[in-house]
């Protein structure tokens, strides 16, 4: 295992987090606020109680997992495809790390980051409304695991891109509608029948849904199916790039 | 003693069905220099590719220091380091951690004294701390020579190193490339200047349309660049070489009336004076006489042309 590779990665990246701090972590944590500002705070206060939790609670998970989706993705994603486009990933093709330490540098730098944005979040949410976590570590399970899956689902989007278009097309016309559709703002009970069922073809309502079980109780779907299908996600993501790494899939000519 | 490098039988067709080699086959010796000299879209930076790992070749193998560079990537990848054509730098970095990067990448353990080493022999002490966009393009350059070095390769591949750098810089970088031969370590070169190849390279490949036509010790070159040829234009024609010239093995040519003498102005014994003397001895006349000298580029231009 070449663990300098996966360690060099990781600090390369994380510094690049760090030196757009206020692109990479303060301006995902301002406009979440803002959510609990305007749904939670204000609009929140005429809203009726979604099962036995104040409307602006009900919000929290939903919006932490909206913008891990969201960062994860875009941050995983432009990690891996600005190298290419700017031609300096010569170097990490050239090296002699596999494909493992390679994801692990990469994915493990956009998920941190990602779990660091959670928890500011939570952090943040804690001063706007109420907050309680009834299952802590199931909590961090989803946290970790959710942010895992999607820098891994964003470390392909950056591969597959082959313009900064492209980069851009997945997360903003497919990821956020289905995390606004998801249930973030809402109980999909709340749903007309038909509706209830569509939105059961959305894979991101079993993320919400066990995520906001780990606070409060409340699931659209049982929490072990959330969590079956979160590892799956993973697993499909695992098998992908198994394949990118194997082909040289836009990697190598 | 093994080559450090071993090519055997490698192709590469893109998937575009262009093809870039054609069952290349070369051995490269430890500690030499060799430059591969082609003209553009010849072939040069896909062999390097794909000896580097950047590039899947389509057939043939490459061996690093005996291990494969497909089923022992790991160890044949860290013996190598790679500057390539593009300057291709992570521009928003600054010059210490595009170097501290690389050498992770390559496994090895931080030095901070390899790494300022390194910044001095390239003279870019003094920027360490500069982003890479702030730097001018011979000092990227530089930069690109660091990340390679960063992680102490046996092995160095300088893909076209000076192409659009200043006189002065091509110089600091011949400089940079003969110390780190002497500290053993094999250099491939590519060019499309000959001057380049000529000043460095111990061996000189020669390689166009994505086929190896020549590998050749530098001497030996050199040895046919000092010939020089001797046209004598004669008056009338003869249809054969008188015998008292026979022993300057003379050449007979253009409907037999020019005489071709080949001789080598470095080697003791030529003289022209007395092949004069003697062909007028010979009851020759000649209305003109001229000579020509081969060049690396003259062996290169017909080596290319002839294909």
């Amino acid at each position: 295992m070449n663990v300098y590779a996966i360690k060099a990665i990781y600090k390369f990246e994380m510094a690049r987090t760090f030196r757009t701090i206020a692109q990479s972590i303060v301006s995902p944590v301002l406009s979440t606020s803002l959510y609990f500002v305007v749904f939670g705070s204000a609009i929140g206060s005429r809203m009726v109680d979604v099962d036995g939790v104040s409307y602006g609670a009900f919000l929290v998970p939903g919006l932490i997992m909206l913008s891990i989706l969201t960062e994860s993705i875009s941050n995983a994603s432009f990690g891996i495809y600005f190298p290419r486009f700017i031609g300096t990933i010569y170097e990490v093709l050239s090296a002699p790390v596999s494909p493992f330490e390679i994801v692990v540098g990469y994915v493990g730098a956009a998920a941190s980051k990602s779990i660091m944005i959670g928890s500011i979040i939570l952090l943040t949410a804690s001063l706007f409304v109420p907050l309680e976590i009834r299952h802590p570590f199931v909590m961090l399970l989803f946290l970790v695991l959710t942010s895992l899956t999607f820098s891994m689902f964003g470390f392909i989007i950056g591969i597959w891109a082959d313009s900064f278009e492209k980069l851009q097309i997945i997360p903003l016309l497919i990821i956020t509608p289905l995390t606004f559709l998801g249930g973030s703002f809402y109980s999909i009970s709340m749903l007309p029948p038909l509706w209830q069922t569509l939105t059961l073809f959305n894979p991101v309502v079993y993320l919400i849904s066990g995520f906001r079980w780990s606070f409060y109780e409340i699931a659209d779907v049982d929490v072990s199916i959330s969590l079956g299908m979160t590892f799956l996600f993973l697993l499909i993501c695992c098998v992908i790039l198994h394949w990118i790494f194997k082909t040289g899939y836009r990697l190598k000519k | 003693m093994r080559p450090i490098i071993e090519v055997e039988n490698l192709s590469k067709v893109y998937a575009n069905g262009f093809t870039a080699l054609k069952s290349i086959n070369l051995e490269i010796r430890e500690g030499e220099i060799i430059a591969l000299l082609g003209p553009n879209g010849a072939g040069k930076t896909t062999l390097i590719s794909i000896i580097c790992g950047i590039v899947n070749a389509s057939t043939g193998s490459v061996r690093i220091d005996g291990y494969d560079i497909v089923k022992d990537y790991r160890a044949a990848r860290s013996l190598i380091g790679l500057v390539p054509q593009e300057l291709a730098t992570d521009a928003f970095e600054t010059v210490t951690a595009t170097l501290e990067l690389s050498r992770g990448l390559f496994g090895k353990a931080p030095n901070q004294a390899h790494l300022e080493k390194v910044l001095k022999d390239l003279s870019l002490w003094d920027k360490k701390d500069n982003k890479i966009i702030e730097l001018s393009g011979g000092m990227k350059r530089r930069v690109m020579i660091g990340k390679a070095l960063s992680h102490e390769p046996r092995i160095l591949f300088l893909d076209e190193p000076t192409a659009g750098v200043d006189v002065e810089l091509r110089k600091d970088m011949w400089q940079v490339v003969r110390r780190l031969r002497d500290e053993g370590v094999t250099i491939i070169l590519t060019t499309h200047y000959i001057e380049e190849a000529e000043e460095m390279a111990d061996r000189i490949g020669i390689i166009n349309k994505g086929e190896l036509m020549l590998v050749e010790d530098k001497d030996v070159l050199m040895r046919k660049l000092g010939e020089k040829r001797l046209f004598l234009h004669l008056t009338a024609p003869i249809e054969a070489i008188p015998t008292a010239l026979e022993p300057y093995e003379l050449m007979l040519t253009n409907e037999g009336t020019t005489l071709i003498y080949t001789y080598d102005k470095q080697r003791e014994g030529t003289d022209v004076t007395q092949l004069l003397d003697a062909v007028e001895a010979a009851g020759l006349r000649f209305r003109d006489l001229d000579t020509r000298q081969n060049s690396l580029e003259e062996i290169f231009v017909n080596l290319v042309n002839d294909r």
